[in-house]
């Protein structure tokens, strides 16, 4: 302890909670296991293995070794069934991101500026987010645009014109009404949750920029929408963009549910999305090199994209 | 516009008022014009429901009526409800016990993983513990849904497949959660761990003495969020749970919805009684569900 005796000493005190013991040591991994363990067993290893396999030849068997280089992925990439299915699921989000963006943020500002009844309106356009997509397959396909002539669609057609044709909806293709009932279903499921996020970035802004607007003569309306209202909601916007492009590159429940392609073909070859033809390769056919090839190809399109907008858009920027 | 009283004056001369339409015709309709939209929308919102509540109640004759659309039924069919447990083509019950064991699984299990894995990230000392974080940051990065086929194989490979548990397990894991579990703790207040560890406590005990019962709030958010997802989960459940003890709620709805005949009367009720537990849930949880879904925002 002769250090204790020179005054040059510095005692810098550690908080205890930067302080590395065993204990905490100890602490930190028992604390920290399942989650871990959980990731690295249906998260890491699965993606690994699926690297592997999409290099192997895997026809009903899971096990890696009959190495075949690039050939599962030059044959998914080479088969006009998955690039048909990149194309459908590319018109599908070319039509539902706008229009849910569109709709979430009309009914973010609609609930927003309503005084009375505001809570009420929220809940009655955020309550669809609790029903499946299964459920809203059901009322979609048999309720709405059930083919006869019974289904509401068909009755609005019907009192609007006496002598209109019976449409069948989702098996019609020309015009391609299946796009209407597969956008729509989706529309309504998810504009209430992205309603919700458009709220929330909405009350972020600081109302004393409304007000001085107003002061230097400008009128609430569509000035002040383009000039504070929507460039303030830009990190909002894309975080609804990006979540929900990621969503609809992987939709699969309205699609199986309204056309088919599980249970039976059904429709399915309409509008068949990747997923529902990683499944019929994968599940259908156990032919799990190609379909791990497959989902990696997806994968890599949906972070590519994703990287992509939030260059574009220069997400995390401060504006 | 006109303006019945003149500008007050005022030390700096006469003021202007601003450029703005605020004669109150104007307002009123604005207002007006707002109501009738959102009405119009409500109504179109609310017609899904309608709809499933319409066709579960009435006979299949009342339902397929040509060009003769009723709006409600003659007498409500309540049988029909009877019908879809009595039915063995459906099997509703197995659906919704199944289902109700998942969703509860995976509230409690999922909450609890991730509020522990991000507890520990905030706040214990562990050197490898940036590399903790972000490898469980890296998992973000992967689309959920799209590596179903892989964690197929190895969950087949653990002999999953038809079973409870490889529906439930692979899902427990929610590395987003875990991540707005650490940014919740790294703003607690760490007087509070102090004095409890002067106390005497471990680790443990500060986290289940002084953490969770002060993070019940975030707790329920995400942990109904879990509820929701999972209840409502179709894609994984498909795939892992087709044996006849092991369907969802959703798998039993949807195998019915493509069999060759379908009562609609049935398949309506049994739409119902799916979507009828989370209708609850929302209309008796809805303020934190809405927290949890503004917590999701801030992902992408």
């Amino acid at each position: 302890m002769s250090a204790a005796s020179s005054n040059q000493i510095h005692v810098v005190r550690v908080p205890w909670w930067r302080r590395t013991n065993t204990e905490a040591s100890l602490a930190f991994l028992l604390f920290v296991a399942p989650m871990v363990l959980g990731l690295m067993v249906f998260t890491f290893i699965p993606i690994g293995w699926g690297v592997l396999i999409s290099f192997s030849e895997a026809r009903n068997t899971v096990s890696i070794g009959e190495w075949v280089g690039l050939e599962n992925y030059r044959a998914m990439l080479g088969n006009p069934e998955f690039r048909r299915s990149l194309r459908t699921i590319l018109i599908f989000a070319v039509f539902i991101v706008p229009l849910t963006f569109f709709f979430s943020l009309l009914l973010a500002m609609l609930v927003n500026s309503a005084g009375f009844g505001k809570t009420f309106f929220r809940s009655v356009f955020f309550i669809p987010t609790a029903i499946s997509y299964v459920i809203a397959s059901i009322v979609w396909k048999m309720g709405i645009f059930n083919g006869g002539a019974f289904g509401f669609a068909n009755m609005v057609w019907y009192w609007l014109d006496e002598n209109a044709p019976v449409v069948a909806w989702i098996g019609e293709t020309d015009p391609p009404y299946y796009w209407l009932v597969l956008v729509s279903v989706r529309l309504w499921l998810q504009v209430g949750f992205y309603m919700i996020i458009f709220i929330a970035g909405l009350q972020e802004i600081d109302q004393t920029l409304y007000e001085a607007a107003q002061v230097d003569g400008a009128r609430l309306g569509w000035r002040t929408f383009w000039t504070i209202t929507f460039p303030l909601l830009r990190n909002t916007s894309i975080a609804v963009l990006m979540l929900n492009f990621i969503a609809a590159f992987q939709a699969f429940d309205e699609f199986v549910n309204i056309l088919g392609g599980v249970a039976s073909a059904g429709n399915i070859s309409l509008a068949r999305p990747p997923l529902v033809y990683l499944y019929q390769v994968a599940i259908g056919q156990q032919d799990y090199g190609r379909g791990s090839a497959g989902a990696l190809i997806l994968t890599a399109i949906i972070i590519a994209v994703t990287l992509v907008q939030g260059r574009l858009f220069g997400f995390g920027r401060k504006s | 516009m006109s303006r019945s009283s003149n500008p007050p004056e005022s030390k700096w001369g006469k003021l202007e008022y601003p450029r703005r339409t605020n004669s109150p015709a104007l307002g009123y309709l604005v207002v007006i014009g707002r109501y009738t939209l959102l009405i119009a929308l409500a109504i179109l919102f609310m017609l899904p429901f309608y709809i499933i509540v319409r066709n579960s109640l009435m006979t299949q004759p009342e339902i397929t009526a040509f060009n003769a659309w009723q709006w409600l039924p003659e007498s409500p069919q309540f049988i029909n409800y009877k019908n879809v447990f009595e039915d063995t083509s459906i099997s509703m019950a197995t659906g919704l016990r199944v289902s109700a064991t998942i969703a509860i699984v995976n509230l409690v299990l999922q909450t609890l993983f991730a509020s522990m894995a991000g507890y520990a990230l905030a706040r214990i000392p562990f050197r490898g513990r940036d590399v903790v974080f972000f490898l469980i940051l890296l998992t973000l990065m992967i689309p959920g849904a799209v590596t179903f086929v892989p964690t197929y194989v190895v969950v087949s490979e653990l002999g999953g497949i038809n079973t409870l548990w490889g529906i439930v397990v692979p899902g427990l894991f929610n590395a987003f959660a875990t991540f707005l579990f650490r940014q919740f703790y790294l703003d607690f207040p760490t007087e509070i761990e102090e004095a409890g560890r002067l106390d005497g406590n471990s680790y443990f005990g500060v986290y289940w003495k002084l953490l969770l019962p002060n993070s019940l709030g975030i707790m329920a958010a995400l942990g109904i969020l879990s509820f929701i997802y999972s209840w409502n989960a179709f894609l994984w459940p498909v795939i892992v749970g087709q044996s006849p003890d092991t369907r969802t709620v959703q798998v039993v709805l949807s195998s019915y919805l493509t069999a060759q005949t379908i009562d609609l009367t049935r398949l309506f009720a049994g739409a119902a009684i799916g979507a009828a537990p989370l209708i609850v849930v929302f209309l008796l949880l809805q303020r934190y569900i809405v927290q949890g879904v503004r917590m999701s925002g801030i992902k992408g």
